[in-house]
């Protein structure tokens, strides 16, 4: 069994797996805190310390904003005309949340980049994620359409029903994996490079770390949003 | 096949069987480079709408781009956390 286990077990020890640093028994199941965990809190923290100094400097904001209140306001304003452009006169009930969903998954795609294992690397972050956009999406649509949501699903045709209910039901694991499999790959590429070529990998990695956890975090966040606001703003009517 | 275990079989198996997953990576590889071409011509038609522009065009290449996730996907699957070594 040994041999059997060869390629299977070499994940586990591999860097870029998630493992496990201790677990407890809760109700008879084993829990297990993994660096996922880990890592959440520290993007978590950031994130709280961010946003609290952000707090502190606009309640006593200048006329005039220099140094980081022209940051915060850059990006309020970067996220707000993100949302704008994208749903219109309903943007004022979603900026809140896609603002939130920006920041999180943003931080925690570049926290590569001071070592920790992305969280976005972790199925059980993205799917959660997806899964809030999905119950997002119905809840308008039903908000919006009321019976029609349901009649919506047998057009144009009665026995395209099952096709529609799989493209209703397939949106939040096309969004997760996307999320999540762009993440992995990049991660695991990444170790790769650095347990292949352990002694040359020095330095020289930066541009791969430039595109594979900047360039394709901040590309998959815009997506993971953009398509959020796209599958939302179909449910609802235009104005 | 003297000297191969069942276990090494199916290792050897998989293996082989992530790489052939990742062909699904030439699809959405064409797909993007088309759409990508598509969008610098539209630029360069209407430089005005440069922006809106290339958020179509990447929302549309996110969208392509999920069949070949589906591949790596499968690809993992098979080196990682292999479901065919506990069938043995």
């Amino acid at each position: 069994m040994e041999t059997a286990n060869l390629l299977a077990s070499s994940g586990s020890d591999a860097g870029f797996m998630i493992q496990g640093l201790f677990s407890y028994k809760l109700f008879g199941q084993t829990f297990w805190i993994t660096t996922t965990h880990v890592s959440i809190l520290i993007v978590m923290i950031i994130i709280l310390a961010f946003a609290v100094a952000a707090r502190i400097k606009i309640s006593h904001a200048e006329e005039y904003p220099t140094g980081f209140q022209n940051v915060i306001e850059m990006i309020v304003e970067m996220l707000d005309n993100m949302v704008e452009s994208n749903m219109g006169v309903h943007a004022k009930k979603f900026r809140n949340y896609i603002g939130t969903i920006f920041i999180f998954i943003f931080v925690s795609n570049i926290s590569g980049l001071v070592g920790l294992r992305p969280p976005t690397a972790d199925y059980g972050v993205t799917l959660p994620l997806g899964l809030i956009t999905f119950s997002m999406i119905q809840f308008n649509n039903i908000k919006y359409n009321k019976f029609g949501a349901f009649t919506d699903l047998f057009k144009p045709l009665p026995f395209l029903f099952p096709i529609n209910l799989i493209g209703e039901i397939a949106v939040p694991f096309s969004l997760s994996l996307r999320l999540f499999g762009n993440v992995l790959s990049g991660t695991v590429m990444m170790s790769l490079i650095y347990s292949l070529l352990s002694n040359i990998a020095i330095g020289w990695t930066g541009f791969l770390h430039i595109y594979f956890d900047l360039f394709s975090g901040a590309i998959q966040t815009y997506v993971f949003c953009m398509l959020t606001m796209v599958f939302v703003s179909q449910k609802m009517p235009e104005e | 096949m003297e000297g191969i275990t069942n276990e090494g079989l199916v290792l050897a198996c998989s293996a082989i069987g992530a790489g052939l997953a990742l062909i699904a990576g030439v699809g959405p590889g064409v797909g993007q480079g088309i759409a990508a071409g598509h969008g610098a011509s539209a630029v360069g038609r209407n430089p005005g709408a440069r922006g809106e522009i290339t958020s179509t065009m990447l929302l549309g290449q996110a969208v392509a781009e999920t069949t070949g996730l589906y591949g790596l996907a499968i690809a993992f699957i098979l080196l990682f956390a292999n479901p065919l070594i506990g069938r043995l």
